[in-house]
């Protein structure tokens, strides 16, 4: 591995963190070893099913296909950074909970972020741009059908 | 309306909130204090002698502290146990002297990071001389090429069971007809892959482990391979496991990071990359190949199977030549089938191993059973449901033995057909066919009606292994009630989405009539666990839901005790209201909950002679059924409980690119009482969606040389939210006469009939063109070929 760091700033939930990295570190490896931010999963680290993904800028992006670099100068926002300022839970994390929308719980935070990122910029989807939104995520135990559930109902939930 | 509190009505899942928090315990979440990571060197062919490995290079780079491999490994563990009798088969988590399947483990280096450990692995210089190799099952069988020469064949598994009058079946029917069915290797694949953490305490003399574990006696099966005792190896439970359906068995890679992790004296982690999982991580599923003969009568009664189902399993064995055995518990499907001829050969290839994949080899077969009968109706020119109607078994007949040995507990197949065709909306399905196909279309619609057999016992150990005499197949539960009235329940094992802390508080609360959501439930390790065989084979509800049924009832015994003591009465005079117990008739003659609890805990003055002080209680459960040895013909008593599924389903094909969609979707269910509603839907909308999956896009293929073309989720394909449709679970409830609350298993519904009745769709969206397709998965490609076939 290359010796040399570079300094980065990124803000991650709300909060200024910097950091030296090598060029080759990935973004969610960033997030998960050096932050401790864990409930970023990896699942497939090519950019398939979904489990990495983290809102960059209110986007959502897959982590294993970012440098964290990259991220430099950017605002990231990760499971946990969903969670209401006193650590309760979103309508959307709520809705999860509420139809059941998961099971093993291991894809749940890619689907909250995706999901999330969906209803930020409409905040009415459609079952089908619920199924869009998602369609980038894999999940093995729900059949998703619980999850679109989920979303439909925060998407009630919120005014 | 359920007849309970509690069980059968809606409540969130407790382990909920930690998940959608992001607070989930996962095993790549253990981190320990000078933890070492692990990467391994995997051998590009499929079959070769390893000439020479040199590891100079990569013990020079930065950071790496031993380059393991199979000289040093084998000589200091032992081989893993395997299902079948065939001692020869040996298998450890690194190759010596041959690789027998491209993947395989070759090295595993240790470094500070995974980076540096990949980095070093790349240094690791390995000369192979390469060998002919066997891919085809069938060549297989013939063993012109051994893949295991010490063992004198390839085959690991073979028997020819001869259930009922099968030859006057054969002679005496109206009609006949054979053909050949085939299910693709695919598998679960959970989006986490497996991974364990090993630390071992020189002082204690204790392994640590964390696993992403589904494994029945993995503590048991660690320590023999490391040659420790088993109070030696603690697992720890309480690690959230991301998705499993059955694969999860890294025993292979738990012996590997514990032996280093002892060699070493630190710490150590194996979490598979992607290909690793697909590749090396030895967890494929069944490759079956069906020769299928049914012998019928003109008015479409089936009098007897013949079914020969050759499985490859890989280059290894582990459990996987048992995915033949469990189907003997529901070999005729839900059918009157009196005469039944099962023939299972296990064979051996240079391919990746098997492991067990949700329903243990009963999905292939309702497959290849469910064929069989489209096939029967198409031949008499019968409609299909008609037929099922036919030969289905009738509420009336149950407990109905069936020509293997197993006697199915209840089921009411022709009101779930019939729930499942209206939700469906049938006649209006046939037109909207009928009007897809003269606007152009190919449109088809599939039905299948399946069992789901559940409470998984291991009788199909003591059938396929002589020398195996398992006929126990426990689990337990420990519940404790603290000092403040607190209620903690202890299960002891790990799990893996199924829900089982909200399985336990809510029996718990059904039981001892105290509101779930106030109940802890919590994880044993090993050593102070009581005897569990792992969430497999559907049987939590039934296995984990019993055991906890009887010790909340001890819980409850004890309590009764206090109080008939204290009032000086029996305690049949006593009514037990909410955890709170009174006189019969005297309501002011009552002891609280909270008093009774006091008493147990500090007042050894009022507990009855012989109560133990405190309050617990734990239950260690027995299938239902019991266990025992099968017959000399190989019938036996497989599962206890029996649900079933009917499946209705409407796919279109498009005729210019065979892009097939699914229309609409409908699962008639029955699974007897369901203690979480929610928690059953979910596990079967998920196995419709697996099932979807292995019947359209998951393959593990591989080319003529043995190379796994399909080690990414680019090309082995995972139905997304855009694949699976919108789907409707229509609820039957036939209780089980055998369980606490009437509860069967569920784990494993929506795949045990998905697949058949996708390929029964797809079959009547071809059959305008008169061609069929028999091999699942039923790819674009495959559908396409099959189009240009008949053009």
């Amino acid at each position: 591995m290359s010796a040399t760091l570079h300094p980065i700033e990124v803000e991650v939930n709300g909060k200024k963190r910097s950091s030296q990295v090598p060029a080759r570190l990935s973004l969610v490896d960033w997030l998960r070893d050096e932050l401790r931010l864990t409930g970023t999963h990896v699942g497939c680290e090519h950019g398939v099913c979904g489990a990495c993904s983290v809102m960059l800028d209110g986007e959502a992006v897959r982590a294993c296909l970012m440098y964290a670099v990259q991220a430099h100068g950017h605002r990231v926002t990760t499971v946990e950074g969903l969670t209401k300022p006193d650590g309760g839970m979103s309508p959307l994390q709520d809705a999860f909970c509420e139809t059941h929308g998961l099971q093993c719980g291991y894809c749940t935070p890619g689907m909250l972020i995706a999901a999330q990122a969906l209803l930020d910029a409409n905040p009415r989807p459609t079952e089908n741009e619920i199924r869009e939104a998602i369609g980038g995520n894999l999940c093995r135990c729900t059949g998703y059908q619980q999850i679109v559930d989920a979303v439909r109902l925060a998407a009630s939930l919120v005014k | 309306m359920s007849a309970y509190r509690y069980i059968g009505r809606g409540r969130r899942a407790k382990e909920h909130p930690r998940f959608v928090t992001g607070r989930g315990r996962y095993v790549a979440d253990i981190s320990l204090l000078g933890m070492k990571h692990i990467a391994l060197v995997a051998s590009p062919h499929a079959s070769a002698r390893i000439a020479a490995i040199r590891v100079d290079a990569a013990l020079a780079a930065p950071g790496v502290h031993h380059v393991l491999t199979g000289e040093e490994f084998c000589a200091h563990t032992d081989s893993l146990q395997i299902g079948v009798d065939a001692p020869k088969v040996t298998r450890w988590a690194l190759a010596r002297g041959v690789v027998r399947y491209a993947g395989e483990w070759v090295a595993a280096v240790v470094a500070d990071s995974r980076a540096l450990a990949e980095d070093a692995a790349e240094l690791v210089e390995v000369d192979y001389q390469p060998l002919p190799q066997v891919v085809d099952p069938e060549e297989a069988l013939e063993g012109r090429i051994l893949v295991h020469p010490e063992h004198g064949s390839n085959i690991l598994y073979r028997r020819k069971f001869v259930w009922g009058p099968v030859e006057e079946a054969f002679a005496g029917a109206d009609h006949r007809l054979s053909f050949r069915a085939s299910w693709g290797r695919s598998a679960t694949v959970p989006i986490e892959t497996f991974g364990v953490v090993a630390s071992w305490d020189a002082g204690t003399q204790i392994l640590d482990i964390w696993a992403s574990i589904q494994m029945p006696k993995y503590p048991d099966q660690t320590a023999r391979a490391l040659r420790l005792p088993g109070n030696a190896v603690r697992v720890h439970y309480d690690v959230d496991v991301g998705g499993s359906y059955g694969v999860k068995r890294g025993i292979k890679h738990t012996v590997l990071a514990a032996y280093l992790a002892r060699r070493l004296g630190a710490p150590m982690r194996l979490i598979e990359d992607r290909l690793e999982n697909m590749r090396g991580g030895d967890m494929q599923g069944p490759d079956r190949v069906f020769d299928m003969q049914a012998a019928f009568d003109r008015d479409g009664t089936i009098r007897g199977l013949r079914i020969r189902a050759v499985d490859d399993v890989g280059a290894y064995a582990g459990r996987s030549p048992l995915q033949l055995g469990k189907p003997v518990g529901a070999i005729c499907g839900p059918y009157r089938i009196p005469a039944i001829e099962y023939e299972p050969v296990s064979v051996m290839t240079n391919k990746t191993p098997q492991e067990a994949v949700r329903g243990f080899g009963q999905s292939p077969t309702n497959f290849a059973i469910e064929r069989t009968v489209d096939r029967v109706a198409q031949y008499l020119g019968m409609d299909r449901i008609e037929l099922r109607r036919k030969n289905l078994i009738r509420k009336d007949e149950f407990p109905y033995l069936i020509p293997s040995g197993s006697t199915y507990d209840s089921g009411d197949f022709h009101t779930v057909l019939e729930k499942a065709l209206a939700a469906a909306r049938y006649p209006e399905l046939l037109v909207l066919r009928d009007q897809m196909r003269k606007a152009g279309r190919l449109a088809g619609i599939g039905i299948a009606t399946c069992l789901e057999p559940s409470g998984g016992n291991s009788a199909f150990e003591v059938l396929m292994n002589p020398k195996n005499e398992t006929t126990t197949w426990m689990d337990s539960c420990l519940v404790r009630v603290d000092l403040s009235g607190s209620i903690t329940g202890v299960i002891n094992n790990s799990s893996s989405g199924q829900g089982h802390e909200s399985l336990v508080s809510t029996v718990l609360g059904e039981v001892l009539e105290r509101d779930p959501s106030t109940i802890r439930v919590v994880r044993a390790d090993s050593l102070t666990a009581l005897p569990s065989n792992s969430p497999v084979g559907s049987r939590m509800a039934i296995m984990l839901g019993g055991a906890t049924a009887g010790a909340a009832k001890r819980i409850k015994q004890a309590l009764l005790a206090i109080a008939a003591h204290n009032f000086e009465c029996s305690p049949e005079d006593l009514e037990y209201r909410g955890g709170d117990i009174s006189l019969k008739g005297v309501p002011s003659k009552k002891l609280s909950w909270e008093a009774l609890v006091e008493i147990a805990h500090r007042k050894f003055h009022r507990l009855p002679g012989g109560l133990e002080p405190g309050l617990q209680a734990s239950f260690v459960w027995e299938v239902p059924t019991g266990g025992g040895l099968p017959t000399a013909d190989g019938r036996i008593q497989m599962y206890p409980c029996y649900a079933f599924e009917a499946h209705v389903v409407l796919v279109e094909i498009d005729p210019g690119t065979a892009k097939p969609s699914i229309r609409s979707y409908v699962c008639g269910h029955d699974c007897g009482v369901m203690i979480n509603p929610d928690i059953v839907h979910g596990m079967t909308y998920g196995g419709i969606a697996h099932g979807i999956g292995a019947a359209l896009y998951e393959k593990f293929a591989y080319t003529a040389e043995g190379q796994l073309a399909s080690g990414t989720f680019m090309d082995y394909l995972i139905p997304s939210a855009m694949e699976v449709p919108d789907l409707t679970i229509v609820d039957h409830c036939t209780p089980s006469p055998l369980t606490e609350f009437g509860q069967k298993g569920s784990g494993e519904a929506g795949y045990l009939g998905a697949p058949a009745a996708i390929a029964s769709a797809v079959n009547d969206a071809l059959s305008p063109l008169q061609v069929s397709i028999e091999a699942l998965p039923m790819s674009h490609h495959a559908i396409w070929s099959s189009m240009k076939e008949r053009a």
